[in-house]
């Protein structure tokens, strides 16, 4: 029926009298990059238990594929991948021996088992270390194990939960190119993390948690105008006449900030930098530097706290 | 509510062979084997010796290797009834927590396999490592008796020696499934084998003694059967039915009743009152001694993986 691979209604996880997830709803389509951001303790990993059905859900509903995580958690997990926050291993054992076990809870058929475990190191690049202990792995190697056996399990959705914490930027960057080659293959891949800049960029929506709510849910432009009334920073350095008023012609431009002798700092709902190289030389000018800033989710999220702190405090 | 779909047992003989793998091929399994062995070799070679230098005749030798007659400090009996709970202990004392603590129960029970799998099949896989263990040991025991006594053991005792074996993995199980319930109930898995420990030493060591004072609070004796040097029948009941709480003293009786049929020991009274002394009982008399202890063994075995079934069931799984 509908393109949705995730679907939550009114979702609700309570605690006791500790309400830890309250009554979100969001869907992820097939093939979408869906971040669900925020600090830690927002009710981000208590979203994703109940998606797995690890964990009961109090109130409101979720369906994974069409299906109750909660009555029929086996069709589920056959289809979902999940790799936990700090994902762990048997040491004692070998990467691939970890693996071979994974598939055979998966019910993976054993003649295809070392097929597949071989292609998916080798996708995640660890076919060098696959003998050797998982004891031996750094923090990053085993964020690549893990997500080796998502491709192992061939998914249709993957949830990643805080795939790139304590990760170093190297490795943090190589991990999310490997969730965008998922992507390609047409996986919905959910990925949460408190570190909003480092995966805005793979994320196609984001939902920004906050105490257990969902506060914001949309791209990150949608979210920058919404919030910002802007979001996009067009840095200009340039000679020439009256720029500044030639700069606020320019249709999407909320503002013109004249911030040194040549330099203009444009902020717009889009992408205008054609619009300012044009209007420099229209006017004569000699162009300098033009940069964009894409609209950052920390100051999306940063601003909104700031505008809605006061009365989140309250509720 | 509908009923859950699938199978629970789904991936159980995956976890199952798994772990079993890991046990046998465990450091910690190696030297508690090491220890039984050692241990065992010791007391039967020197229950041996004195079997071959007794000449009188007795039916039941080949079973005076297991238990000696009179009150030896040291038989094979009683080290295997030490050493097995500590074997269970070990093997069972970080089976789930220790799961949480690598950081694998998630990612685990993300696969399309039901909790019970995991549980159970850890149990299984437990039990049958204790079961390899102690069928080996009482082969070796039986192979070294046929070499050092010469003698081969008559049908009665090796039905006797196959039930004590019996009884015997029964009481092992009871001391797996309450490691694997302290290891679901304890996060930390020091805890649960600080715990275990504690709980062994006190069932083993203070309970029999504490269950003798409470069965004379509880029913105090009485005068008249003190006057005559008998044990008060109250008080003796109360006595035995809180010492049969401790699974070791269920053990010892079933021991008791299969190794030595000449010493009814658990029933000596009663049995001096209907005047039945002397001949030692048949096998079936005394499996149905030994029936109630046995049951109740095997009952507190399940019981014991229910309680841990349950708590884990419910169990949120963060890591």
């Amino acid at each position: 029926m509908t393109d949705n691979v995730v679907e939550a209604q009114a979702l609700t996880k309570r605690y006791g009298r500790a309400t830890a997830v309250n009554g979100i709803s969001f869907t992820v389509g097939r093939g979408e990059i869906f971040g669900l951001l925020g600090p830690n303790g927002a009710g981000k990993t208590t979203t994703i238990l109940m998606m797995l059905g690890l964990t009961d859900v109090t109130s409101g509903t979720v369906r994974v594929l069409g299906r109750d995580p909660v009555r029929e958690p086996l069709q589920v997990k056959r289809m979902v991948g999940y790799l936990p926050d700090t994902v762990g291993f048997y040491d004692y054992m070998t990467a691939e021996d970890n693996l071979r076990y994974t598939a055979a809870l998966i019910g993976i058929p054993a003649r295809e088992r070392d097929k597949r475990i071989g292609s998916a190191l080798e996708r995640v690049g660890l076919q060098d270390v696959g003998r050797k202990h998982v004891g031996a792995f750094s923090r990053g190697m085993r964020q690549r194990l893990g997500l080796a056996e998502i491709l192992m399990k061939d998914v249709s959705v993957a949830i990643l939960d805080e795939p790139t914490s304590g990760l170093d930027p190297h490795a943090t960057s190589e991990l999310l190119e490997m969730i965008r080659s998922l992507k390609r293959d047409g996986v919905a891949v959910l990925l949460s993390s408190h570190l909003l800049e480092r995966v805005q960029s793979v994320c196609d929506r984001v939902a920004l948690f906050h105490s257990g709510k969902i506060a914001l849910l949309g791209t990150v432009s949608e979210l920058a105008r919404e919030v910002l009334g802007g979001g996009y920073n067009v840095e200009v350095e340039a000679d020439g006449e009256g720029l500044a008023l030639r700069f606020s012609e320019i249709a999407g431009v909320k503002a013109v900030d004249q911030s040194g002798p040549s330099r203009y700092r444009l902020l717009a709902d889009r992408d205008v930098r054609p619009q300012a190289a044009a209007a420099v030389v229209n006017a004569g000018g000699a162009l300098r530097r033009l940069s964009v800033e894409e609209p950052s989710l920390d100051a999306i999220y940063n601003h909104y706290f700031q505008t809605h702190g006061g009365q989140n405090a309250a509720a | 509510m509908p009923q859950r779909e699938g199978s629970p047992w789904r991936g159980l003989s995956v976890v199952f062979f798994r772990e079993l793998f890991d046990h046998l091929t465990s450091v910690r399994m190696l030297v508690l084997e090491f220890l039984v062995v050692l241990f065992g070799a010791a007391v039967v070679y020197f229950a041996a010796e004195q079997i071959r230098n007794t000449t009188a005749e007795d039916p039941f030798l080949f079973l005076r290797l297991f238990a000696p007659p009179g009150q030896s400090l040291l038989s094979f009996v009683l080290v295997i009834s030490i050493l097995v709970p500590i074997m269970a202990i070990g093997l069972g004392f970080d089976a789930v927590n220790g799961e949480y603590n690598r950081r694998t129960m998630s990612r685990i029970l993300s696969q399309p396999i039901y909790r019970d799998a995991l549980l159970f099949g850890k149990f299984l896989a437990g039990l049958t490592t204790l079961t390899i263990c102690l069928v080996t040991l009482w082969l070796l025991v039986i192979g070294f008796g046929l070499l050092r006594l010469g003698i081969p053991p008559g049908a009665e005792e090796i039905g006797r020696l196959l039930i004590f074996l019996l009884v015997t993995i029964a009481y092992a199980g009871v001391w797996l499934a309450l490691s694997l319930l302290l290891s679901v109930v304890f996060r930390s898995t020091a805890t649960a084998a600080l715990v275990a420990l504690g709980l062994w030493l006190f069932l083993s060591l203070l309970w029999p003694a504490l269950a003798q004072m409470l069965g004379e609070v509880i029913s105090p004796s009485d005068i008249r059967f003190a006057q005559l040097g008998l044990p008060t029948p109250d008080t003796l009941a109360w006595q035995q039915g809180l010492s049969r709480l401790s699974p070791g003293t269920l053990y010892g009786e079933a021991v008791v009743a299969m190794l030595n049929p000449d010493a009814q020991s658990m029933t000596t009274l009663l049995a001096q009152f209907q005047g039945r002394i002397g001949s030692p009982l048949p096998l079936d008399q005394s499996i149905i001694q030994a029936w109630p202890q046995m049951v109740s063994l095997i009952a507190g075995m399940i019981l014991l993986y229910v309680v841990g079934y349950v708590a884990f069931q419910r169990q949120e799984v963060r890591a």
